[in-house]
């Protein structure tokens, strides 16, 4: 039992931190652009298969390295090619335009790599135990994916708090107009936050590839996870964002590790009627439910603390 | 009191008016009736029957998105749960021998989305905007889900059917043939509009517009803008839900594909490519989608990426959709300066074609190389043939698509000053006349 904790809190967290990879640059351009990108975990996608297109040409380091920055430079792209035009139609047309943006991704992923798992593996020189704990071998390619995630966190968090840039990005967040009255390019400043956003995701996405599984949907099955998380911890709070991704990554984890069920507590008892209609809850395991736990999580935090944890306006 | 009332009501439609007004539904009736006539062949009564299912869908779509002001992502759980229960309640009625005729069968599944649509939907529409839209998509990860765990309902993988020729039978239909079915579906389609119609005529559908535009004015005039999207919302899923049931009836199935996003994002499209500022909008959008994706998944492997290409052109340059553009034209052709803007349109149409042109052969020979790279390299695509191996091909693509953007862009800026000559003109002769 306690194995199961001790893994299962250090697979949460993860999990967790690599939420927040994708949270934080998907809060940041809320706040600044007021426009959810529905296309963020197509950007996680393709820093998968870029890392696992380049990784077979030069190496894994290498596309660690540069699989990031060309998902950062679509992601400049696309804010300056098409989310700035489409602004003056408001924001239901910037939301729209990244929808069909993440389908379009897909579509053209599928096209060039196939619907099929890619085989994306894990580097050989990350590819041994880390450490035993009670006869359980913990992979030291996920203490890897941890110090990545939690390095860049603290990186993003000095930027953010004490350089000139990061002061620069905090007032544009609440005052754009004053920000640009200063003297400040706020477009530039938002191109390039959306850049640096799409370009964590995209880190995200090559540190996970190798771990989770790399295929064409897991952008779809990753980026309702992700609207789940801001909206949880509070559209636009950053910190908000932080304890949501923790808390649905160790929820989550937990969950799936968790065989008990209905039938299991109560099975003695067995009323008639659970044999029939109610067959499936009865029956059902936690860790079968796991996939829906988030979105249980987010009608809870809807009904009894609609602004998110953390959260403080109303959009 | 009353004077005023007079004074500020619209005055009474005249007769040619209210003529013209029942007119259009009778001819609309007329239409429906007789287009088996003329398309008679199984393949397009199964068609038009997709378009009737699909134009409900959009319009009760366009209850929340056009008219109310709210994005949502998750609009098929309605729709698919409105299926489930009319295939449920088929299986039942048929078991039980009950005196319940197919026609009346849509209404259990507008029911149903009713039921639900007040369900989830206080909690849903308690913010509008953006926060509205991830909870639909929250909401609606929740329900498809759940329906994959629920499988004495749902089904699982492989969905539940019915049997629809074993009901009640009135008039001797048996509603096994597809002919009977379009009827069947044109029937509520027809009723389900004039009654979408009717609805935004009403207090409660001005209110919703209201509350698209100025949410915090409704609530000083003294209304609840949560009550008003809630109302809004209920209709919506009411509507979606006649959709579900008759697409359930058309198919005599029920999947989870009904519920999920795949099928939430359709209708988003069709709503928005149609265009959603008219009432008219989704309709012309659900006509348009469904004829595209059967007819493109005929001519190309990846119609999709077309149909999401499509919607982003749309979302970029013509935010009003289809109806949108040519409504546009409208105050031109009333003060007769169409004529102007027609040359120049010509003009920017061919770079435009060229462009989509060359776009549509990289892509083609693109795919060629990736989907199936070991195939013949003469492949076929819209109906021409071609050679993907040939360079010629790599260099006509390459200068149609570069060519036609350069083109293309300093022409739509002529078009621009062209309409705004023509739309100055235009109001040049409204101000005088």
């Amino acid at each position: 039992m306690l194995e199961l904790i001790v893994i299962s809190t250090l697979n949460g967290i993860l999990f967790g931190m690599l939420l927040f990879l994708m949270a934080s640059g998907l809060t940041v351009i809320f706040s600044m652009l007021g426009v959810l990108n529905f296309a963020h975990a197509s950007f996680y996608m393709l820093g998968a298969f870029f890392g696992f297109q380049i990784s077979r040409w030069f190496g894994f380091w290498t596309a660690l390295l540069i699989a990031p920055l060309l998902a950062g430079a679509i992601g400049v792209a696309v804010e300056r090619f098409g989310l700035r035009p489409v602004h003056r139609n408001g924001h239901v047309a910037e939301l729209l335009f990244t929808f069909g943006l993440a389908f379009v991704i897909e579509e053209i992923v599928q096209i060039i790599w196939g619907k099929s798992p890619v085989d994306f593996r894990i580097p050989s020189s990350l590819d041994f135990p880390a450490f035993t704990i009670f006869s359980t071998n913990y992979p030291a390619y996920k203490m890897f994916m941890l110090l990545v995630s939690i390095a860049i966190f603290a990186a993003l968090l000095i930027v953010l708090k004490k350089t000139r840039i990061g002061l620069i990005v905090q007032a544009a967040l609440t005052h754009p107009h004053m920000v640009a009255h200063l003297g400040h390019n706020v477009g530039r400043i938002f191109m390039l936050v959306f850049g640096v956003g799409t370009a964590l995701a995209a880190v995200a996405g090559v540190i996970a590839g190798p771990a989770l599984v790399t295929q064409s949907n897991m952008a779809g099955l990753l980026g309702p996870i992700l609207f789940v998380v801001v909206v949880v911890g509070g559209l636009g709070s950053l910190p908000g964002a932080f304890v949501a991704s923790l808390l649905i990554g160790l929820i989550q984890t937990f969950a799936v590790s968790m065989n008990g069920s209905l039938s299991g507590a109560f099975g003695p008892l067995s009323p008639a009627y659970a044999s029939t209609w109610l067959a499936d809850i009865w029956s059902v395991t936690i860790a079968q439910v796991a996939p829906i736990v988030p979105y249980v999580l987010l009608v809870l935090i809807l009904i009894f603390r609609p602004m998110g944890l953390l959260g403080t306006r109303d959009t | 009191m009353s004077e005023i009332a007079t004074t500020v009501a619209p005055p009474l439609p005249t007769a040619t008016e209210k003529l013209k007004f029942y007119g259009m539904w009778v001819a609309a009736a007329v239409v429906l009736v007789l287009l088996p006539r003329v398309f008679g062949s199984g393949g397009s009564l199964t068609t038009f029957s997709l378009i009737g299912i699909s134009i409900i869908f959009s319009l009760s779509y366009n209850i929340l998105l056009g008219q109310t002001g709210l994005l949502s992502f998750g609009h098929a759980v309605y729709y698919g749960l409105g299926g489930f229960l009319v295939i449920h309640a088929i299986n039942i009625i048929g078991a039980n021998k009950l005196p319940i005729p197919l026609p009346v069968i849509p209404l259990i599944g507008g029911l149903t989305g009713l039921f639900f649509g007040a369900l989830l939907g206080w909690v849903s529409t308690q913010r509008s905007g953006t926060a509205f839209a991830m909870i639909s998509l929250g909401v609606a990860e929740l329900i498809a889900s759940s329906a994959l765990i629920l499988r004495t309902f749902f089904g699982g993988e492989a969905g539940v059917s019915a049997n629809r020729t074993k009901l009640f039978k009135i008039f001797g239909w048996s509603f096994g043939p597809q002919i009977q079915i379009y009827y069947l579906v044109a029937a509520w389609t027809l009723i389900a509009v004039i009654a979408m119609y009717a609805l935004t005529r009403t207090p409660l559908g001005r209110m919703c517009n209201a509350v698209r535009d100025n949410p915090e004015r409704v609530q000083f005039v003294g209304y609840n803008p949560h009550v008003v999207r809630y109302l809004a919302f209920c209709f919506s899923g009411f509507f979606a839900g006649i959709a579900g049931a008759l697409a359930a009836i058309n198919f005599e199935i029920a999947n989870s594909a009904y519920l999920g996003a795949q099928q939430s994002g359709t209708v988003l499209f069709a709503a928005f490519i149609g265009g959603i500022g008219f009432f008219i909008g989704p309709i012309v959008g659900a006509i348009f989608v469904t004829i595209l994706s059967l007819g493109l998944s005929d001519l190309t492997q990846v119609w999709q990426l077309y149909f999401g290409l499509i919607f982003i052109a749309v979302v970029l340059f013509a935010p009003g959709g289809i109806t949108g553009l040519l409504m546009m034209h409208r105050p031109l052709l009333k003060a007769g300066t169409l004529p102007q803007v027609l040359p120049s349109y010509l003009f920017a149409l061919v770079p435009t074609l060229a462009m989509i042109a060359g776009l549509v052969l990289a892509v083609e020979t693109i795919v060629h190389y990736t989907v199936n790279p070991g195939d013949d390299s003469h492949i076929k695509a819209f109906g021409i043939p071609f050679d993907a191996a040939s360079p010629s091909i790599w260099a006509i693509s390459a200068v149609l698509l570069v060519g036609g953007f350069l083109v293309a862009r300093k022409d739509w800026v002529r078009v621009k000053e062209a309409w705004d000559r023509a739309g100055s003109l235009a109001r040049e002769k409204d101000v005088s006349a």
